[in-house]
């Protein structure tokens, strides 16, 4: 396709392109290096704290960037609507919640929060595949800039569904996370809501892996995300697999979702598109179409929010994550437009 | 001899020109809907339309629009409106072809003129509620020049930008440091007038400086957003364009401590800023047509109709318009304009043409920036306050809204998109819900919706269903409607796929 037409250009354009800006672009990373060493050696429990509050907001971040990635990687489509999918999932968390009224101390709390997990999972990944059907499907030959400017509009649609579900104000989520520490090492305290994001996140990105590189249908995504047309010749059901991307891209939001509730214990419906533009930001930094980019990507940028927001020498502070996380977007478009861990087309390369 | 007037009259009819048998005719189909009307105002309003649809087939472009806005205007004043509506038609058929094309625009803009005083004497709009205040014309209008400006960048270039609120913003706070006490340790007056006290501390430039200054400050800022981001293919431009929107406002909302130093006032905003004017020596030389002060000005009756602040604000805002219009079409076909539309077809073929992509790109990026910049300076001016609560990125997507509405490309239909958007925005939407609260009642279930809260999502279904039935928006460029249907190879030149890998 254009990709391997136009291969030989931009690589000469690159190998063109002033060494100052790149010297520039170290310049800020040696800066940000320089930044995070200091605030370490003035208080090295606190970071490594932070770090871990920074690891638990990566995770939320991978299963949005992850969605992002999967339909980038196959359709070539920024899904604009993907963090509203994931506002949906909070939302469908909180119903969930309060139909199974689950509570602190409940016995049978662990086996609840997955099958409502499975069910937040389900309702999105269904929502997913349906805004595919409707929004994307029909403009698979348009302009590539008309499906992404239907992605907008349906962001807007979800937001307002979202809206008129459950009204503007923030929602609480029932605190069941345990809040006192799980273990305490070199002074560091790790509590348990961390801990448990880690251990719901790390199965559902396994699962993922699992099934993009092991199974049939992941073969077929891949195979799809390579050449449409050669997939379609080959015997693959090109709009099935595209349905079923969608399809697990949403489940990811849902689970992000119901992650996004049970530890930030508060939802609202905008809170999909800032979350959807910094998991975005994510994919981006690791490599858009990039599985394992995507999760790097989310863990480094939870990381820079969390170091932003909690460290005490010389950092902007909240006010600014938003501009500190677009100037990241910005930088790495700028100077490493593939990413950290260069783009992939292909599923999980 | 009996004549047999029915074979006569069938005679004469064939007998008659194909354009005098379309003004008759159509003579006949507003008389009938203006019967209709004095019987009941929403029929004739109904039969109207249904004439003006059956009409804007057989008529070439521009006149079908003239003349649905002559139907509409025949029922505020039914036989000046006929007249009026004739007079067009009689145009359309006869006027020398050269003069044609600027007949309806330069109609539009004298009834636009006119329109302060004959507001008041207007019908009311089933369902959607009363025409616009004057007041509210300045908002439309300003949007109307911000659409007209993503124009140039989305319709002609081809380029996705979500963050042109942040040129709006640019350009508001241009006129707020500018002409306002926020920098109160200096003291820098030029021109500015009717300032109490007169010596009052500040930056206070005259408005009519400051409005192509912040233009070109916007423009500076849209070169420096686009230099390194131009490059990217499209939907990742739109997406850096988003960051640069949202980056905007919010160093507006912290700028009250940038390191000690007050730039924005933060949330708090600046208010108040200087009114525009011309001052009492231009006043007096001019006997009193340009205003000294527009806050304090206004003291005469025109017309039977007492002339107001808001109206002085609005026909400036015209003047704005008008030029902001005619630089867009002069741009469009100048050979920068055919270069982005080339660019916007085939990126591929017009860089093999030579023509500098990287260079164009940049030039559609500043003039659409600089028309947001001025739109924003002038609105500005007109609220006498700027907050960083106006920048949300929902008001990128609401200006790219009225450029799809309207048809992307076209600036007439982006125009009336704008101005209908705008207008339902401010107005429209409110009194539709209070219709559609009073007036649904389903076995007894009466809906109670608040329709302006869910502004957004309508113009979500808006840009949604557009974007899948009719792409090329409701007055299309034929130029873009043939790429939207037939599909243009538009991959991207500079692809990032295997580089830096």
């Amino acid at each position: 396709m254009a990709a391997e037409a136009s291969t030989s250009l931009p690589t000469r354009l690159a190998s063109r392109r002033p060494s100052l800006i790149g010297l520039l672009g170290l310049a800020l990373v040696a800066l940000l290096i320089v930044w995070l060493v200091v605030n370490f050696f003035k208080e090295p429990s606190t970071f490594v704290e932070i770090l871990l509050i920074g690891l638990a907001n990566g995770c939320v971040y991978a299963l949005i960037a992850l969605g992002y990635t999967l339909v980038y990687g196959i359709l070539e489509l920024i899904n604009f609507a993907h963090g509203d999918v994931f506002m949906l999932g909070s939302m469908f968390a909180v119903t969930f919640a309060s139909s199974f009224a689950i509570h602190t101390g409940q016995a049978a709390l662990w086996p609840i929060l997955v099958v409502i997990m499975l069910l937040a999972m389900i309702c999105c990944g269904v929502i997913n595949t349906t805004i595919e059907f409707i929004a994307y499907r029909p403009l698979r030959s348009a302009p590539r800039l008309a499906p992404l400017i239907t992605a907008i509009g349906v962001s807007f649609i979800l937001e307002d569904i979202g809206l008129t579900w459950k009204g503007p104000a923030p929602i609480s989520f029932p605190a069941v996370l345990p809040q006192h520490d799980a273990f305490v090492i070199w002074g560091v305290n790790v509590g348990w809501d961390k801990l448990i994001v880690y251990i719901i996140t790390l199965p559902v990105l396994l699962v993922l892996l699992w099934l993009v590189q092991r199974t049939k249908q992941g073969k077929a995504m891949r195979a799809v995300a390579q050449d449409k047309d050669a997939a379609g010749i080959m015997g693959i059901n090109v709009n099935r697999t595209i349905s079923f991307t969608f399809l697990i891209a949403g489940a990811l939001a849902g689970a992000a979702g119901l992650l996004y509730a049970l530890y930030f214990t508060s939802i609202q419906y905008t809170q999909g598109f800032q979350l959807g533009l910094i998991a975005f930001t994510a994919a981006v930094l690791g490599g858009i179409g990039n599985l394992p980019g995507a999760v790097l990507g989310a863990i480094l940028i939870g990381a820079i929010q969390a170091f932003n927001e909690g460290l005490s020498w010389h950092a902007p502070g909240s006010d600014w994550t938003e501009s500190i996380v677009f100037s990241i977007l910005i930088l790495i478009l700028v100077f490493r437009p593939a990413g950290l861990l260069g783009e992939q087309t292909p599923e999980g390369g | 001899m009996a004549v047999d007037l029915g074979e006569r009259f069938r005679g004469s009819w064939r007998g008659m020109a194909e354009r005098d048998r379309a003004i008759v005719s159509l003579g006949i189909q507003v008389g009938v809907s203006i019967l209709l009307w004095f019987v009941d105002g929403a029929l004739g309003y109904g039969a109207a339309f249904l004439f003006a649809l059956i009409w804007r087939r057989r008529l070439q472009d521009p006149w079908r629009l003239a003349l649905e806005l002559a139907l509409i205007a025949a029922f505020a004043y039914p036989v000046p409106a006929l007249a009026i509506a004739m007079v067009i038609l009689f145009a359309a058929f006869r006027a020398p072809q050269r003069y044609r094309r600027w007949l309806v625009p330069g109609g539009a803009l004298l009834a636009a003129i006119a329109y302060p005083f004959f507001q008041t004497h207007l019908f009311t709009i089933p369902i959607l509620g009363a025409f616009p205040d004057v007041g509210t014309g300045v908002y439309m209008i300003v949007f109307v020049m911000m659409a007209v400006g993503l124009n140039i960048v989305v319709g002609y270039a081809g380029l996705l930008d979500l963050g042109y609120v942040a040129f709006y913003a640019t350009g508001a706070y241009t006129t707020a440091w500018f002409a306002s006490e926020q920098f109160a340790h200096r003291s820098i007056h030029f021109g500015a007038v009717g300032l109490i006290p007169a010596n009052i501390p500040g930056i206070h430039i005259t408005i009519w400086l400051l409005i192509p200054l912040a233009g070109i400050l916007t423009a500076l800022c849209g070169i420096i957003i686009g230099l390194p981001t131009l490059r990217l293919r499209g939907d990742y431009l739109a997406i850096v364009t988003l960051g640069f929107g949202e980056i905007l406002p919010q160093i507006a909302r912290n700028g009250d401590n940038l390191g000690g130093f007050n730039l924005t006032n933060g949330p708090n905003g600046i208010l108040p800023l200087d009114p525009p004017g011309f001052g009492n020596h231009l006043s007096s030389w001019t006997g009193g047509f340009l205003p000294a002060n527009y806050i304090t000005c206004c003291k005469r009756t025109l017309l039977g109709h007492a002339i107001q602040s808001n109206d002085v604000y609005f026909w400036t805002a015209l003047v704005l318009l008008v030029i902001t219009v005619f630089c867009s079409l002069r741009l469009r076909d100048s050979r920068l304009g055919r270069a982005w539309i080339a660019i916007r077809e085939d990126e591929t073929a017009a860089a093999a043409m030579g023509i500098p992509l990287m260079r164009t790109k940049t030039w559609a990026y500043a003039s659409g920036a600089f028309f947001g910049g001025v739109a924003g300076a002038y609105y500005a001016a007109f609220k006498s306050n700027t907050f960083p609560g106006d920048f949300f990125f929902n008001i990128s997507v609401f200006i790219l809204c009225m450029v799809i509405l309207g048809g992307m490309g076209n600036v007439w239909g982006v125009i009336i998109g704008a101005a209908f958007l705008a207008y339902l925005n401010q107005f429209g939407l409110g009194n539709t819900g209070a219709w559609l609260n009073t007036h649904i009642h389903l076995f007894g279930w009466r809906p109670n919706i608040d329709v302006a809260e869910h502004q957004f999502g309508i113009y979500g279904v808006i840009i949604l269903v557009m974007m899948l039935f009719r792409p090329e928006g409701l007055m299309p460029s034929r130029r873009i409607a043939a790429e939207m249907h037939e599909g243009v190879r538009d991959e991207p030149l500079y692809d990032v796929v295997n580089e830096g890998t």
